[in-house]
């Protein structure tokens, strides 16, 4: 009897230790193998509005950059001004040596001297000239009277008409020489006006109000004409030259209002506005160019170069069904969406509208709104798939 | 009535169940190097799936992009999308590297798309959590193998990129987690380097002489810093036409390289896992063997440890056919018990692994056809030795 009952006891041990493992076994098969439901993460489709957005990267620039260098090529003498100065319209910023120049402008005037000079002897020729050509017609008019009389002989009264006729001619010739004197005088003075406007263009001038942001040169350097000798801008013209992608920037136009977060401020955004788009895009990176403005400079000046990202805010849409963007998929080709329909899938492609940066994205045909959709699943599903609808997929944190 | 064989497991059955589970061990171990074998196939083949693509556009004569760099211009996909039977082009770039989150580095495949609507080719098929890129800078999807989460800042190289939405097993064929961002960004990646190099760089090439004119060395140092290449363009064709058909126009006209799904597929398990694939392959058929032989001995040992009992039965009268049976049953049962062992505990440990362990159903099937052969053939064996026995054995001891 005693023996029989140890029997049954060993027996009931035995199955007490291998009904658990089958069991396990039977779970392992069903939740771990193929036969095993797909956890997924399900939402309803939400007739709401929404605001979309584009997102740009640009960078921190001056609408106007003033080059100031010298007309010609020379050398550079002083350069007044230094990085991060602010200057005045009219700043003397630096100076280009004058090398001969100085020289030039003395002979210059020495030879205005000169042609004044020229012109005052002149002057004296043509007063010398009239008055022998006065007496010269007093002698003809007094000899021509005594022609009358019969006193003097014919030749001497041609004699003197001749010299009258030649002090004429010289005194015509004195005025024309005393006009060239004039002239020549005038001529000097130009020049000599024309060396002191190239010193006077020498010196390098602020056109206007602005900030020193280049030193190109420093004295003693030689520079070509036209190369920058101080670079200036105008600090209440920054804006950021913002770059779109092509694909992302439907909507975008001028007026929009803009948020530009600096790279070294990331956390305080400036409100701004779109200026304008340019008309010519990049065509080798395929995006969009646009100027973004402050609506007001930030205290500190950000430096010209800085990244900036710039979100452009657009008006927001009219209510539709709306949905996570991880919900749609592409399946055989077709953009759909799981629906949930009695626990069991069944795909249904959809038409989509607008996104926005938060994801979600306009559903104008397909789904209605609170239909219940497939957003997050644990592989890829297809329509024999048995689900599991959970809060939150295994791995990912709350 | 109570079988024999029942008679006797229970007469010794904690014998008997630590005898399965220390088979069932063995044959777990056996079937988790089946699963790593599996797995790491599955990982090749895996990345090809999510690539959404049906042809791959490389650089001609290159195994790229996965087995092979390979660099295109990133317009080539404009010429390509005109072609004969192109659905959707898009490019895309493979870069592996150490992706930076605080102090902890995570070696990573970074796949740069372009985040146009969703299902365009390179993009992540599904998500198990947050969105896809919407942003065209600066934001990340990230797998979970990564140990990334939703809002983690992430920098890879000079940039800091927020983690938007998350995978699952989307992976490169080595098995490291994808980190999936913006093409540009990528491009830039790629080519980016620290800035102490950039540094060095330009006054490497201010040093040149020959850009001592003025503006030409901005314009020089302006080129050096761009990158107009991608590794790779990944096509969907039209459906009804032939990959092969549509491929054939692109290899000969635009001079590119063109691989269909096929090809890639070989290129990758052929070539690029071959090695350690056939490694592990080598590894499991020995392990195979040894189990085998493992579970047909201690089968033989259990039946001769019962030697004397069975020359009792015989002594006693019993027919060989009812001896034969018991230990068929037994041997049968050990087998059993040890099968269920093994797939419980291979599935168990199997997600504890750092690379992906795939157990298949047709695996599990074979390996227990083998456990239940071997268990025979080894039944056979000992029911050899035990009809041999002589029942004197019984008295004589």
């Amino acid at each position: 009897m005693k023996k029989r009952l140890s029997l049954n006891g060993r027996r009931l041990t035995l199955i007490a230790v291998l009904l658990p493992l089958l069991g396990l076994f039977a779970y392992v098969i069903l939740r771990a193998g193929p036969l095993a439901p797909v956890a997924v993460v399900a939402a309803t489709v939400e007739q709401r509005a929404i605001a979309p957005a584009l997102f740009g990267i640009g960078t921190v620039e001056a609408r106007y950059t003033y080059r100031i260098g010298p007309t010609v090529a020379g050398r550079v003498k002083q350069v007044a001004v230094q990085v991060g100065e602010r200057v005045r319209a009219g700043q003397v910023l630096g100076e280009m040596d004058p090398v001969d120049l100085e020289e030039r402008i003395a002979a210059q005037q020495a030879a205005q001297m000169r042609a004044r000079a020229n012109a005052a002897a002149a002057e004296a020729q043509v007063q010398d000239i009239t008055a022998r050509r006065t007496y010269a017609a007093a002698q003809a008019r007094r000899f021509e009277q005594l022609l009358l009389a019969h006193t003097v002989s014919e030749d001497l009264v041609e004699a003197k008409r001749q010299e009258l006729q030649v002090t004429e001619a010289s005194l015509l010739a004195a005025r024309a020489n005393l006009d060239a004197a004039r002239q020549e005088t005038a001529r000097a003075q130009s020049e000599h006006a024309a060396l002191l406007q190239q010193r006077a263009n020498l010196r390098l001038l602020a056109p206007v109000d602005g900030l020193v942001i280049a030193r190109g040169a420093d004295p003693g350097t030689t520079v070509v004409a036209g190369q920058p000798v101080v670079e200036l801008i105008d600090p209440a013209s920054l804006w950021v030259h913002v770059r779109f992608d092509q694909l992302r920037a439907a909507g975008l136009r001028a007026g929009l209002p803009a948020q530009v977060v600096l790279r070294s401020q990331a956390m305080q955004p400036v409100a701004g506005h779109v200026l304008r788009i340019e008309p010519v895009a990049d065509a080798v990176t395929e995006e969009f160019l646009a100027k973004v403005v402050f609506d007001t400079l930030p205290d500190t000046l950000p430096p010209i170069g800085e990244l900036a990202e710039v979100t452009v805010a657009q008006p927001a849409l009219a209510p539709t069904p709306v949905l996570p963007n991880a919900g749609v998929l592409r399946v055989d080709g077709r953009l759909g969406v799981w629906r949930i329909v009695n626990d069991a899938l069944d795909f249904t492609p959809v038409t989509l509208g607008a996104t926005d940066l938060d994801g979600r994205v306009q559903i104008l045909d397909g789904v209605q709104a609170g239909d219940r959709v497939v957003v997050y699943s644990q592989r890829a599903l297809a329509a024999r798939h048995r689900i599991k609808q959970v809060e939150r997929l295994p791995g990912v944190l709350p | 009535m109570i079988s024999l064989a029942g008679r006797d497991i229970l007469h010794a059955w904690g014998k008997f169940v630590f005898t399965g589970v220390g088979l069932g061990l063995l044959i777990g171990v056996t079937l988790t190097m089946a699963g790593v074998y599996r797995g790491m196939v599955d990982d090749a083949k895996v990345l090809l799936d999510n690539s959404g693509a049906d042809l791959w556009v490389v650089q001609q004569g290159t195994l790229g992009p996965y087995a092979e760099s390979s660099s295109l211009y990133d317009d080539t996909w404009r010429s390509i999308l005109g072609a004969a039977g192109v659905l959707r082009a898009a490019n895309v770039t493979y870069l592996t590297m150490q992706v930076r989150r605080g102090e902890r580095d995570v070696r990573a495949m970074v796949v740069g798309i372009v985040a146009g609507e969703p299902g365009q080719p390179g993009q992540p098929g599904f998500l198990v959590a947050g969105r896809h890129i919407t942003r065209s800078h600066y934001e990340a999807v990230a797998d979970l193998a990564s140990g990334f989460q939703l809002g983690d800042r992430i920098q890879i190289r000079r940039n800091h990129y927020t983690v938007v939405g998350l995978t699952r097993r989307m992976v490169s064929s080595g098995g490291d987690p994808m980190i999936f961002i913006p093409l540009r960004d990528a491009q830039a990646a790629q080519f980016l380097k620290d800035n102490d190099a950039i540094v060095r760089q330009r006054a490497r090439t201010a040093a040149n002489p020959a850009f001592g004119a003025p503006n030409v060395l901005d314009a020089v140092l302006a080129s050096q810093g761009s990158n107009p290449y991608v590794n790779a363009v990944l096509v969907q064709i039209e459906p009804g036409h032939d990959p092969e058909a549509v491929a054939e126009p692109l290899r000969r006209w635009k001079r590119l390289t063109v691989y269909t799904r096929q090809q890639m597929e070989e290129i990758l398990i052929g070539k690029l896992i071959a090695t350690s694939s056939k490694q592990i392959g080598m590894f499991l058929v020995i392990l195979a063997i040894v189990s085998a032989a493992i579970v047909a001995f201690i089968i033989y040992t259990l039946t001769l440890g019962k030697i004397r009992e069975i020359a009792v039965l015989k002594l006693i009268g019993t027919r060989n056919r009812t001896i034969a049976g018991m230990i068929l049953q037994q041997a049968i049962g050990l087998g059993l018990i040890g099968f269920v062992v093994g797939k419980i505990a291979a599935t168990f440990w199997a997600p504890f692994f750092p690379k992906y362990v795939l157990l298949e159903t047709g695996d599990a099937l074979r390996g227990f056809i083998a456990v239940v052969v071997i268990c025979i053939l080894a039944s056979v064996l000992a029911i050899r030795a035990a009809l041999k026995v002589d029942p004197a054995e019984a008295i004589g001891g």
